[in-house]
Protein backbone atom coordinates (compact mmCIF):
# COMPACT_ATOMS: atom_id res chain seq x y z
CA UNK A 1 0.00 0.00 0.00
CA UNK A 2 1.11 3.19 -1.00
CA UNK A 3 2.28 5.54 1.86
CA UNK A 4 -0.46 8.46 0.75
CA UNK A 5 -3.27 5.90 0.57
CA UNK A 6 -4.09 5.84 4.38
CA UNK A 7 -7.04 3.87 5.32
CA UNK A 8 -9.43 5.64 8.20
CA UNK A 9 -12.62 4.48 8.96
CA UNK A 10 -15.72 6.52 10.17
CA UNK A 11 -14.60 6.83 13.51
CA UNK A 12 -11.36 8.22 12.27
CA UNK A 13 -12.90 10.63 10.38
CA UNK A 14 -14.66 12.20 12.82
CA UNK A 15 -12.29 15.22 13.17
CA UNK A 16 -12.80 16.20 9.45
CA UNK A 17 -16.08 16.15 9.79
CA UNK A 18 -17.92 12.59 8.24
CA UNK A 19 -19.73 10.71 11.25
CA UNK A 20 -18.48 7.27 12.50
CA UNK A 21 -19.35 4.01 11.34
CA UNK A 22 -18.56 0.73 12.82
CA UNK A 23 -15.52 -1.66 13.68
CA UNK A 24 -12.87 -1.59 10.96
CA UNK A 25 -10.59 -3.63 9.12
CA UNK A 26 -8.79 -3.91 5.86
CA UNK A 27 -9.38 -5.51 2.63
CA UNK A 28 -7.18 -8.09 0.89
CA UNK A 29 -7.51 -6.58 -2.47
CA UNK A 30 -5.35 -6.39 -5.46
CA UNK A 31 -3.23 -3.53 -6.34
CA UNK A 32 -4.41 -3.11 -9.58
CA UNK A 33 -6.64 -4.64 -12.04
CA UNK A 34 -6.87 -4.42 -15.98
CA UNK A 35 -9.86 -2.87 -16.78
CA UNK A 36 -12.94 -5.73 -18.30
CA UNK A 37 -10.50 -8.73 -15.93
CA UNK A 38 -12.31 -10.85 -13.52
CA UNK A 39 -10.70 -10.66 -9.64
CA UNK A 40 -11.77 -12.04 -6.30
CA UNK A 41 -11.18 -10.43 -2.94
CA UNK A 42 -10.88 -13.08 0.55
CA UNK A 43 -14.26 -13.54 2.63
CA UNK A 44 -13.67 -14.29 6.15
CA UNK A 45 -16.88 -12.65 7.72
CA UNK A 46 -19.43 -15.31 9.21
CA UNK A 47 -22.15 -13.53 8.63
CA UNK A 48 -23.86 -12.14 4.92
CA UNK A 49 -22.71 -8.77 4.30
CA UNK A 50 -22.65 -6.20 1.27
CA UNK A 51 -19.61 -5.51 -0.68
CA UNK A 52 -19.62 -2.38 -2.50
CA UNK A 53 -17.13 -0.86 -4.95
CA UNK A 54 -17.57 3.09 -5.39
CA UNK A 55 -15.69 5.62 -7.52
CA UNK A 56 -16.79 8.36 -9.46
CA UNK A 57 -17.39 6.10 -12.72
CA UNK A 58 -18.58 2.76 -11.09
CA UNK A 59 -20.81 1.88 -8.31
CA UNK A 60 -21.32 -1.69 -7.77
CA UNK A 61 -23.58 -3.14 -4.57
CA UNK A 62 -23.16 -6.74 -4.10
CA UNK A 63 -24.33 -9.23 -1.25
CA UNK A 64 -22.30 -12.05 -0.11
CA UNK A 65 -22.52 -15.24 1.72
CA UNK A 66 -20.21 -15.98 4.65
CA UNK A 67 -16.94 -17.10 3.78
CA UNK A 68 -17.13 -17.49 0.38
CA UNK A 69 -14.31 -15.69 -1.73
CA UNK A 70 -15.73 -12.41 -3.47
CA UNK A 71 -15.72 -12.86 -7.31
CA UNK A 72 -16.00 -9.82 -9.84
CA UNK A 73 -16.49 -11.51 -12.77
CA UNK A 74 -14.79 -10.37 -16.09
CA UNK A 75 -16.25 -7.25 -17.89
CA UNK A 76 -18.25 -5.97 -14.50
CA UNK A 77 -15.81 -3.17 -13.84
CA UNK A 78 -14.80 -1.70 -17.07
CA UNK A 79 -14.01 2.24 -16.41
CA UNK A 80 -10.02 2.77 -15.67
CA UNK A 81 -9.29 4.78 -12.22
CA UNK A 82 -8.95 4.40 -8.54
CA UNK A 83 -11.93 2.84 -6.41
CA UNK A 84 -12.50 2.39 -2.56
CA UNK A 85 -13.90 -1.62 -1.96
CA UNK A 86 -16.61 -1.81 1.56
CA UNK A 87 -17.23 -4.80 2.81
CA UNK A 88 -19.70 -4.69 5.49
CA UNK A 89 -20.86 -7.49 7.46
CA UNK A 90 -22.91 -7.03 10.63
CA UNK A 91 -21.01 -4.57 12.90
CA UNK A 92 -17.83 -5.03 11.00
CA UNK A 93 -16.13 -3.03 8.08
CA UNK A 94 -13.46 -3.63 5.89
CA UNK A 95 -12.62 -1.23 3.75
CA UNK A 96 -9.64 -1.00 0.67
CA UNK A 97 -8.56 0.74 -2.87
CA UNK A 98 -7.26 -0.47 -5.62
CA UNK A 99 -7.42 1.00 -9.56
CA UNK A 100 -8.60 -0.77 -12.29
CA UNK A 101 -6.20 -0.06 -15.65
CA UNK A 102 -6.54 0.75 -18.84
CA UNK A 103 -6.01 -1.75 -21.50
CA UNK A 104 -2.73 -1.22 -23.63
CA UNK A 105 -4.78 -2.00 -26.95
CA UNK A 106 -5.61 0.94 -28.20
CA UNK A 107 -9.36 0.78 -30.18
CA UNK A 108 -9.96 4.35 -30.26
CA UNK A 109 -8.32 7.75 -31.71
CA UNK A 110 -9.40 10.86 -30.69
CA UNK A 111 -8.02 12.83 -34.01
CA UNK A 112 -8.04 17.12 -33.86
CA UNK A 113 -6.50 18.33 -36.86
CA UNK A 114 -6.56 21.74 -37.99
CA UNK A 115 -6.92 23.87 -40.24
CA UNK A 116 -9.07 21.98 -42.62
CA UNK A 117 -7.95 24.76 -45.56
CA UNK A 118 -4.08 26.33 -46.04
CA UNK A 119 -2.40 27.80 -48.48
CA UNK A 120 0.52 25.45 -50.07
CA UNK A 121 3.91 24.91 -49.16
CA UNK A 122 3.41 26.19 -45.28
CA UNK A 123 6.09 25.30 -42.74
CA UNK A 124 4.72 23.40 -40.17
CA UNK A 125 0.92 24.36 -41.04
CA UNK A 126 -0.79 21.44 -40.31
CA UNK A 127 -1.35 20.13 -36.68
CA UNK A 128 -2.96 16.84 -35.05
CA UNK A 129 -3.35 16.20 -31.45
CA UNK A 130 -4.29 12.76 -31.09
CA UNK A 131 -5.89 11.07 -27.51
CA UNK A 132 -5.73 7.00 -27.67
CA UNK A 133 -8.82 5.38 -25.72
CA UNK A 134 -9.38 1.46 -25.39
CA UNK A 135 -12.52 -0.32 -25.72
CA UNK A 136 -14.30 0.92 -23.23
CA UNK A 137 -13.20 4.63 -23.94
CA UNK A 138 -10.56 4.64 -20.86
CA UNK A 139 -7.65 6.66 -22.00
CA UNK A 140 -4.59 4.60 -22.05
CA UNK A 141 -2.14 6.62 -20.04
CA UNK A 142 0.92 3.91 -20.69
CA UNK A 143 3.05 5.19 -23.60
CA UNK A 144 1.57 4.00 -26.75
CA UNK A 145 3.39 5.01 -29.98
CA UNK A 146 0.78 6.87 -32.79
CA UNK A 147 1.89 7.20 -36.57
CA UNK A 148 1.33 10.42 -38.32
CA UNK A 149 0.67 10.28 -42.25
CA UNK A 150 0.07 13.11 -44.41
CA UNK A 151 -0.05 12.02 -48.23
CA UNK A 152 -1.14 13.56 -51.04
CA UNK A 153 -0.56 12.35 -54.74
CA UNK A 154 2.00 13.24 -56.46
CA UNK A 155 4.55 13.82 -53.68
CA UNK A 156 6.00 11.76 -50.72
CA UNK A 157 4.31 10.72 -47.73
CA UNK A 158 5.43 12.73 -44.59
CA UNK A 159 5.52 10.05 -41.98
CA UNK A 160 6.26 10.99 -38.04
CA UNK A 161 5.81 8.75 -35.17
CA UNK A 162 5.52 9.99 -32.24
CA UNK A 163 4.81 8.46 -28.05
CA UNK A 164 2.41 9.39 -26.38
CA UNK A 165 2.56 11.04 -23.10
CA UNK A 166 -0.49 10.74 -20.47
CA UNK A 167 -2.71 9.36 -23.22
CA UNK A 168 -1.91 12.37 -25.57
CA UNK A 169 0.63 13.13 -28.71
CA UNK A 170 1.05 15.40 -31.38
CA UNK A 171 2.56 16.42 -34.62
CA UNK A 172 3.09 19.20 -36.92
CA UNK A 173 3.49 18.69 -40.56
CA UNK A 174 4.38 21.00 -43.66
CA UNK A 175 1.61 21.45 -46.49
CA UNK A 176 2.77 19.90 -49.68
CA UNK A 177 3.71 22.46 -52.65
CA UNK A 178 1.15 21.47 -55.66
CA UNK A 179 -2.53 22.51 -54.47
CA UNK A 180 -5.41 19.64 -53.62
CA UNK A 181 -6.95 17.50 -50.96
CA UNK A 182 -4.17 15.61 -48.66
CA UNK A 183 -4.92 13.20 -46.16
CA UNK A 184 -3.78 13.10 -42.46
CA UNK A 185 -4.13 10.05 -41.06
CA UNK A 186 -3.68 9.15 -37.30
CA UNK A 187 -3.15 5.59 -36.27
CA UNK A 188 -2.43 3.58 -32.87
CA UNK A 189 -2.39 0.28 -33.10
CA UNK A 190 -4.74 -1.08 -35.65
CA UNK A 191 -7.11 2.08 -35.24
CA UNK A 192 -6.97 5.09 -37.37
CA UNK A 193 -8.79 8.41 -38.01
CA UNK A 194 -8.44 9.89 -41.23
CA UNK A 195 -9.12 14.14 -41.70
CA UNK A 196 -8.38 15.82 -45.50
CA UNK A 197 -7.16 19.10 -45.25
CA UNK A 198 -7.72 20.99 -48.21
CA UNK A 199 -4.57 22.67 -49.67
CA UNK A 200 -4.55 25.92 -52.06
CA UNK A 201 -2.53 27.85 -54.29
CA UNK A 202 -0.71 30.73 -52.36
CA UNK A 203 -0.34 34.34 -52.82
CA UNK A 204 0.51 34.66 -56.60
CA UNK A 205 4.28 34.94 -57.02
CA UNK A 206 4.15 37.57 -60.07
CA UNK A 207 1.35 39.60 -60.92
CA UNK A 208 1.79 41.30 -64.77
CA UNK A 209 -0.78 43.35 -66.60
CA UNK A 210 -1.15 44.04 -70.41
CA UNK A 211 -3.51 46.55 -71.99
CA UNK A 212 -5.16 47.71 -75.10
CA UNK A 213 -7.27 50.63 -76.30
CA UNK A 214 -10.89 49.42 -77.37
CA UNK A 215 -12.64 52.40 -78.48
CA UNK A 216 -12.69 55.20 -75.89
CA UNK A 217 -11.62 52.69 -72.92
CA UNK A 218 -9.01 50.64 -71.86
CA UNK A 219 -8.86 47.22 -71.80
CA UNK A 220 -6.26 45.38 -69.25
CA UNK A 221 -6.08 41.63 -68.55
CA UNK A 222 -3.46 39.90 -66.47
CA UNK A 223 -1.50 37.04 -67.26
CA UNK A 224 -2.73 33.91 -65.70
CA UNK A 225 -2.00 34.11 -61.95
CA UNK A 226 0.02 31.60 -60.67
CA UNK A 227 1.68 30.88 -57.08
CA UNK A 228 5.29 29.98 -56.65
CA UNK A 229 4.81 26.37 -57.06
CA UNK A 230 3.20 27.05 -60.04
CA UNK A 231 -0.42 26.06 -59.00
CA UNK A 232 -2.96 28.26 -60.96
CA UNK A 233 -4.61 30.93 -58.56
CA UNK A 234 -7.96 29.72 -57.17
CA UNK A 235 -11.04 31.90 -59.12
CA UNK A 236 -12.44 34.38 -57.06
CA UNK A 237 -9.60 36.26 -55.64
CA UNK A 238 -9.78 39.47 -55.70
CA UNK A 239 -7.42 41.50 -58.32
CA UNK A 240 -7.60 45.41 -57.85
CA UNK A 241 -6.83 47.60 -61.13
CA UNK A 242 -6.30 51.57 -60.14
CA UNK A 243 -6.20 53.88 -62.95
CA UNK A 244 -4.61 57.69 -61.76
CA UNK A 245 -4.10 60.80 -63.84
CA UNK A 246 -3.53 64.40 -62.80
CA UNK A 247 -6.37 65.30 -59.90
CA UNK A 248 -8.68 61.95 -60.00
CA UNK A 249 -8.42 58.33 -59.53
CA UNK A 250 -10.62 55.09 -60.69
CA UNK A 251 -10.29 51.53 -58.68
CA UNK A 252 -11.68 48.38 -60.07
CA UNK A 253 -12.01 45.30 -57.96
CA UNK A 254 -12.43 41.99 -60.41
CA UNK A 255 -12.57 38.52 -59.25
CA UNK A 256 -10.44 35.96 -61.12
CA UNK A 257 -12.28 34.20 -63.69
CA UNK A 258 -9.72 30.57 -65.29
CA UNK A 259 -7.02 32.85 -64.01
CA UNK A 260 -7.31 35.48 -65.31
CA UNK A 261 -8.75 39.23 -64.25
CA UNK A 262 -10.30 41.62 -66.71
CA UNK A 263 -10.96 45.20 -66.82
CA UNK A 264 -11.67 48.48 -68.63
CA UNK A 265 -11.03 51.84 -67.57
CA UNK A 266 -11.16 55.25 -69.65
CA UNK A 267 -8.38 55.82 -71.91
CA UNK A 268 -7.08 59.11 -70.25
CA UNK A 269 -3.77 60.23 -72.09
CA UNK A 270 -0.86 60.39 -69.50
CA UNK A 271 -2.65 57.95 -66.94
CA UNK A 272 -1.11 55.58 -64.94
CA UNK A 273 -2.53 52.26 -64.50
CA UNK A 274 -1.45 49.96 -61.41
CA UNK A 275 -2.76 46.07 -60.51
CA UNK A 276 -2.41 44.71 -57.48
CA UNK A 277 -3.76 41.42 -55.51
CA UNK A 278 -3.45 40.79 -51.60
CA UNK A 279 0.06 42.18 -50.50
CA UNK A 280 1.15 41.73 -54.08
CA UNK A 281 1.94 44.37 -56.43
CA UNK A 282 2.11 43.80 -60.54
CA UNK A 283 3.20 46.15 -62.93
CA UNK A 284 2.46 49.67 -63.51
CA UNK A 285 1.42 50.77 -66.83
CA UNK A 286 1.75 54.99 -68.38
CA UNK A 287 -0.65 55.11 -70.27
CA UNK A 288 -0.71 57.27 -73.95
CA UNK A 289 -2.99 57.74 -76.55
CA UNK A 290 -0.93 58.75 -78.88
CA UNK B 1 7.14 22.14 -1.36
CA UNK B 2 7.62 21.22 -5.05
CA UNK B 3 9.80 23.39 -6.90
CA UNK B 4 8.67 25.97 -9.30
CA UNK B 5 5.30 26.11 -7.13
CA UNK B 6 3.45 29.48 -8.51
CA UNK B 7 0.51 30.25 -6.47
CA UNK B 8 -0.99 29.12 -3.85
CA UNK B 9 -4.49 29.33 -3.25
CA UNK B 10 -6.47 28.60 -0.28
CA UNK B 11 -10.00 28.92 -0.35
CA UNK B 12 -10.67 32.15 0.59
CA UNK B 13 -8.12 33.59 -1.95
CA UNK B 14 -9.53 31.50 -5.01
CA UNK B 15 -12.94 33.15 -3.89
CA UNK B 16 -11.52 36.57 -4.81
CA UNK B 17 -9.16 35.26 -7.86
CA UNK B 18 -11.75 33.90 -9.80
CA UNK B 19 -15.17 35.68 -8.25
CA UNK B 20 -17.54 32.38 -8.27
CA UNK B 21 -19.77 31.40 -5.92
CA UNK B 22 -17.30 28.50 -4.37
CA UNK B 23 -17.82 26.35 -1.39
CA UNK B 24 -15.93 25.21 1.16
CA UNK B 25 -15.18 21.83 -0.23
CA UNK B 26 -13.23 22.89 -3.05
CA UNK B 27 -10.23 22.35 -0.49
CA UNK B 28 -7.10 23.97 -0.71
CA UNK B 29 -6.26 24.76 -4.61
CA UNK B 30 -2.55 24.70 -5.41
CA UNK B 31 -1.45 25.11 -9.34
CA UNK B 32 1.73 24.65 -10.74
CA UNK B 33 3.32 26.38 -13.91
CA UNK B 34 2.20 24.67 -16.50
CA UNK B 35 4.34 22.26 -18.34
CA UNK B 36 3.03 22.15 -21.62
CA UNK B 37 3.94 19.56 -24.48
CA UNK B 38 2.74 21.00 -27.25
CA UNK B 39 3.26 24.09 -29.57
CA UNK B 40 1.00 26.59 -28.86
CA UNK B 41 1.22 29.45 -26.22
CA UNK B 42 -0.97 28.89 -23.24
CA UNK B 43 -2.37 32.34 -21.89
CA UNK B 44 -2.62 33.19 -18.61
CA UNK B 45 -6.37 33.62 -18.93
CA UNK B 46 -6.95 30.49 -20.54
CA UNK B 47 -4.77 28.43 -17.65
CA UNK B 48 -6.86 30.60 -15.27
CA UNK B 49 -10.06 29.54 -16.71
CA UNK B 50 -9.50 25.74 -17.34
CA UNK B 51 -8.53 25.44 -13.97
CA UNK B 52 -11.55 27.29 -12.65
CA UNK B 53 -14.15 25.44 -14.85
CA UNK B 54 -12.09 22.24 -13.56
CA UNK B 55 -12.39 23.12 -10.13
CA UNK B 56 -16.16 23.92 -10.56
CA UNK B 57 -16.39 20.39 -12.20
CA UNK B 58 -15.62 18.46 -9.34
CA UNK B 59 -17.69 20.40 -7.20
CA UNK B 60 -20.64 19.61 -9.53
CA UNK B 61 -19.83 15.99 -9.68
CA UNK B 62 -19.64 15.32 -6.27
CA UNK B 63 -22.86 17.33 -5.45
CA UNK B 64 -24.51 14.78 -8.35
CA UNK B 65 -22.48 11.44 -6.70
CA UNK B 66 -24.10 12.75 -3.42
CA UNK B 67 -28.01 13.70 -4.96
CA UNK B 68 -27.81 10.97 -7.68
CA UNK B 69 -28.87 14.01 -10.03
CA UNK B 70 -27.23 13.47 -13.16
CA UNK B 71 -28.80 16.77 -14.55
CA UNK B 72 -25.52 18.16 -12.32
CA UNK B 73 -22.93 17.55 -14.86
CA UNK B 74 -24.93 19.08 -17.46
CA UNK B 75 -23.00 22.40 -17.06
CA UNK B 76 -19.25 21.12 -16.45
CA UNK B 77 -18.84 17.44 -18.70
CA UNK B 78 -19.42 16.32 -21.88
CA UNK B 79 -18.81 13.37 -23.81
CA UNK B 80 -17.12 10.00 -22.21
CA UNK B 81 -17.07 11.73 -18.77
CA UNK B 82 -20.51 13.11 -18.61
CA UNK B 83 -21.80 9.45 -19.83
CA UNK B 84 -19.69 7.40 -17.30
CA UNK B 85 -20.46 9.51 -14.32
CA UNK B 86 -24.19 9.67 -15.20
CA UNK B 87 -24.17 5.87 -15.41
CA UNK B 88 -22.39 5.99 -12.13
CA UNK B 89 -25.18 7.86 -10.46
CA UNK B 90 -27.90 5.25 -12.32
CA UNK B 91 -26.10 2.79 -10.63
CA UNK B 92 -25.94 4.17 -7.25
CA UNK B 93 -29.59 5.18 -7.50
CA UNK B 94 -30.40 1.82 -8.39
CA UNK B 95 -28.75 0.24 -5.48
CA UNK B 96 -29.86 2.94 -2.49
CA UNK B 97 -26.23 4.00 -1.98
CA UNK B 98 -24.51 7.65 -2.16
CA UNK B 99 -21.00 8.70 -1.99
CA UNK B 100 -20.18 11.91 -0.74
CA UNK B 101 -17.08 13.21 -2.00
CA UNK B 102 -15.18 15.97 0.39
CA UNK B 103 -12.17 17.41 -1.37
CA UNK B 104 -8.97 18.16 1.03
CA UNK B 105 -7.13 19.51 -1.60
CA UNK B 106 -6.08 19.50 -5.28
CA UNK B 107 -2.82 20.69 -6.64
CA UNK B 108 -3.32 20.90 -10.38
CA UNK B 109 -0.08 21.31 -13.52
CA UNK B 110 -1.74 21.67 -17.04
CA UNK B 111 0.34 19.30 -18.96
CA UNK B 112 -0.74 19.34 -22.75
CA UNK B 113 -2.41 22.36 -24.90
CA UNK B 114 -3.06 21.03 -28.03
CA UNK B 115 -1.85 23.09 -31.39
CA UNK B 116 -4.84 23.99 -32.75
CA UNK B 117 -6.68 25.13 -29.21
CA UNK B 118 -8.77 22.65 -29.25
CA UNK B 119 -8.22 20.47 -26.02
CA UNK B 120 -5.98 21.12 -23.04
CA UNK B 121 -4.73 18.04 -20.24
CA UNK B 122 -3.73 18.65 -16.89
CA UNK B 123 -3.28 16.39 -14.02
CA UNK B 124 -4.27 16.60 -10.45
CA UNK B 125 -2.95 15.25 -7.38
CA UNK B 126 -6.10 15.22 -5.20
CA UNK B 127 -6.48 14.12 -1.44
CA UNK B 128 -10.50 13.64 -0.99
CA UNK B 129 -12.55 12.06 1.71
CA UNK B 130 -14.92 9.05 0.05
CA UNK B 131 -18.13 8.52 2.05
CA UNK B 132 -20.46 5.38 1.40
CA UNK B 133 -24.01 5.30 2.28
CA UNK B 134 -26.21 2.89 1.92
CA UNK B 135 -30.04 4.38 2.06
CA UNK B 136 -28.89 6.91 4.29
CA UNK B 137 -26.89 4.50 6.98
CA UNK B 138 -23.24 5.91 6.68
CA UNK B 139 -20.69 2.30 5.62
CA UNK B 140 -17.27 3.81 5.49
CA UNK B 141 -15.28 6.52 5.30
CA UNK B 142 -11.68 6.43 3.52
CA UNK B 143 -9.38 9.08 3.02
CA UNK B 144 -8.04 9.23 -0.71
CA UNK B 145 -5.20 10.03 -2.43
CA UNK B 146 -5.20 9.74 -5.95
CA UNK B 147 -3.90 11.57 -9.23
CA UNK B 148 -6.94 12.38 -11.78
CA UNK B 149 -5.92 13.33 -15.73
CA UNK B 150 -8.27 15.48 -17.22
CA UNK B 151 -8.67 16.52 -20.57
CA UNK B 152 -11.13 19.76 -21.02
CA UNK B 153 -12.63 21.24 -23.90
CA UNK B 154 -14.18 24.61 -24.94
CA UNK B 155 -17.80 24.49 -25.37
CA UNK B 156 -19.39 28.31 -25.36
CA UNK B 157 -18.62 29.94 -22.42
CA UNK B 158 -16.71 27.78 -20.33
CA UNK B 159 -14.25 24.67 -20.65
CA UNK B 160 -15.93 20.88 -20.15
CA UNK B 161 -14.48 18.17 -19.28
CA UNK B 162 -14.56 14.89 -21.54
CA UNK B 163 -12.51 13.00 -19.85
CA UNK B 164 -11.67 12.65 -15.98
CA UNK B 165 -9.87 9.35 -15.09
CA UNK B 166 -7.49 8.35 -11.63
CA UNK B 167 -4.50 7.03 -13.16
CA UNK B 168 -2.45 4.31 -11.09
CA UNK B 169 0.35 5.15 -8.99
Amino acid sequence: MSPGRTFLLASAMCAVGFPAAGQSGQLDLPKNVLVGQAFSIPNAGNGQGVLYIVGPSEALRIDVQPGQAIVIPAGDLDNAGHFVAVLSSGSSTETGEFDILPASQPEAVSFLAKPSRLPVDLQSGITGAVYVFDASQNLITAPTPVSFQLSVPSEAVQTRTVVTKQGAAWTEMNSATKEGNAKFVAQAGDVSATRVIEQVPGDPCALKMNAKKVGEQIELETDPLRDCNGNAVTDGTIVTFTESWNGGQTTVDVPLKHGIAEAQVPAINGARISVATGVVMGNEIRWSNR
Amino acid sequence: MRRGVAILFIWLASVGAFGADLSADRGMVKVDPAMTQGSRPLAKETANAVVRDYLEAWQNLSAALEQNRADLLNQDFAGTAKQKFTETIQEQAKAGIRTRYEVRSHDIQIIFYSPEGLSIQLVDDIEYDEQLLDHEKVQATVQVHARYIAVLTPAEVRWRVRVLQAEAK
